[in-house]
């Protein structure tokens, strides 16, 4: 049996990409940088990994260096947070329309200004279109087996897409839990060796990386990036499979918590889903046909599943931690209406924006959350659709 | 050349092989169309050193003519000629 350790977030992170030991990694060392760089260069110095680390002068340039190394054909891996991933922004696009596998986990926090550090999804929620697949950890094992996955999942054949590994700033990422990692060699057996079809590095071969691609090609690579994201979804079961196999560990694209004869869901990215399943155990006991509904993955959007897990519901509570700014809600809750739109019996839904720079999100504010569904439920109307909670200065 | 379609192509913009941008035709971005006079030039070949993109055809050592296929009419070659022999004419 593995041993029960205790680490945070960060730590948990750092400990899967010194098990991982990729060829190179690239990241800016000083804040907006978490401890997850922190650790893992202690591992270089210390002379644990005999990973290439380049501390870099920017995260543009983190960035940067991590697209040479992944042409060149090197395992890479990054680490950013908020501003960090912000600074990052033009290449973050180019490393996934290159289609370079590069895994970086992300410690969601808000992003500037007014200048802030701590949770929210405006980082990663604003890369939502970059091409990158996007996956939300509830806790800190979580971190550890999906930066593991992530690997496998960027640089699978039939995918060769970057990888967002994303946790929540401070709740999880200096949060210590109880984490069991697998052996070294476990996991390294686990993500085997990578080869790269075409190596930036190949003389012998040579290849060009990121040339001009203007009207006459352009749209055609673009659309193969969206066929990639949409064929991880057939392929992605595979990896998870396999960790199964490999760890014993089931994985699936959405978690979903007492939700067979619910009437009433939220549906919450990362660590509030975990605040949220206290509330649906409390409201079980009242004998309340109350669930929880987790998509693990952003991107690719596992659609189908989550329209599935709704089916038969009457009411359904969308938390977003991040604004969008359209005046219709969140990320998170504009893609699930869109998806649910083409469902004759769907739930009616509900928009919640929380826990903004970091504003503490209890059992309280998700318990009244659940109590407004009870009423939507009832009444089979809702009366506002997007609600701001844990705001001062509403109602 | 008939462009293909997004299942043809290597994904990432990847071009899988050396030596295409042969294929790649230039020649219309050009403004100024360089003009040799044959009988002042010396052959020092210049023009070929100096061209940033290989449009300076030589034989036997021998300047023999422009690839106006890929020849972009920057002018670096009537500016480098040490006999002038070469100019730049409106297209």
């Amino acid at each position: 049996m593995n041993k029960v350790v205790a680490l945070t977030g960060d730590q948990a992170a750092a400990e899967a990409m010194r098990q991982i030991e990729p060829d190179v990694v690239a990241a800016y060392p000083i804040t907006p940088q978490t401890e997850i760089v922190m650790n893992f260069a202690q591992y270089v110095a210390d002379g644990r990994v005999q990973t290439e680390m380049i501390p870099v002068e920017s995260e543009h340039s983190a960035m940067s260096a991590c697209v040479g190394a992944a042409a060149s054909g090197a395992r890479t891996m990054t680490a950013t947070s908020a501003n960090g991933l912000a600074l990052m922004w033009e290449i973050v696009y180019i490393a996934a329309s290159t289609r370079l596998p590069i895994v970086m986990p992300v410690v969601n926090r808000a992003l500037s200004g007014p200048i802030n550090i701590h949770c929210d999804h405006s980082d990663t929620m604003g890369a939502r279109d970059s091409g990158w697949l996007q996956v939300y950890c509830e806790n800190n094992q979580e971190v550890y087996e999906n930066v593991i996955m992530a690997v496998k999942i960027a640089e699978h054949k039939d995918i060769l897409l970057p990888v967002m590994v994303c946790q929540d700033g401070f709740i999880t990422s200096h949060a210590v839990e109880g984490v069991k990692p697998y052996e070294d060699k476990r996991v390294k057996d686990f993500v085997g060796e990578y080869r790269i079809q075409h190596s930036l590095l190949d003389v012998d071969r040579p290849v060009t990386y990121g040339p001009l691609d203007l009207q006459d090609y352009y749209f055609e690579h673009k659309r193969q990036q969206a066929e990639a994201v949409k064929n991880s979804l057939k392929v992605i079961p595979h990896i998870f499979a396999e960790f199964k196999k490999h760890f014993g560990v089931e994985y699936d694209f959405i978690e979903t918590y007492k939700m067979d004869d619910a009437d009433i869901a939220i549906i919450a990215l990362s660590s509030t889903a975990g605040t949220a399943k206290v509330v649906v155990d409390e409201l079980r006991a009242e004998g309340k046909k109350a669930g929880l509904l987790r998509p693990r993955f952003f991107r690719p959007f596992p659609k189908e599943m989550l329209v599935q897990a709704l089916k038969g519901l009457k009411a359904v509570a969308i938390m977003d931690r991040s604004e969008s700014f359209s005046g219709r809600g969140g990320p998170l809750f504009a893609e699930m209406r869109s998806a649910l739109l083409d469902e004759a019996d769907r739930p009616l839904t509900v928009n919640y924006i929380y826990g903004l720079g970091g504003r503490d999100i209890d059992t309280k504010q998700i318990k009244s959350v659940y109590t407004d569904l009870e009423k939507i439920a009832a009444e089979n109307k809702v009366k506002h659709l997007i609600n701001y909670l844990g705001v001062r200065g509403e109602k | 050349m008939k462009k293909k379609g997004w299942k043809e192509i290597p994904i990432g913009g990847l071009i899988d092989k050396g030596g295409t941008a042969a294929e790649y035709k230039t020649g219309d971005w050009r403004t100024f169309r360089p003009v040799r006079d044959e009988k002042k030039c010396i052959h020092c070949l210049l023009c070929w050193m100096y061209c940033p993109d290989s449009s300076i055809l030589v034989k036997d050592k021998k300047m023999t003519g422009f690839d106006y296929e890929h020849c972009k009419g920057c002018g670096i070659c009537a500016s480098i000629c040490p006999v002038k022999c070469i100019k730049m004419d409106k297209e």
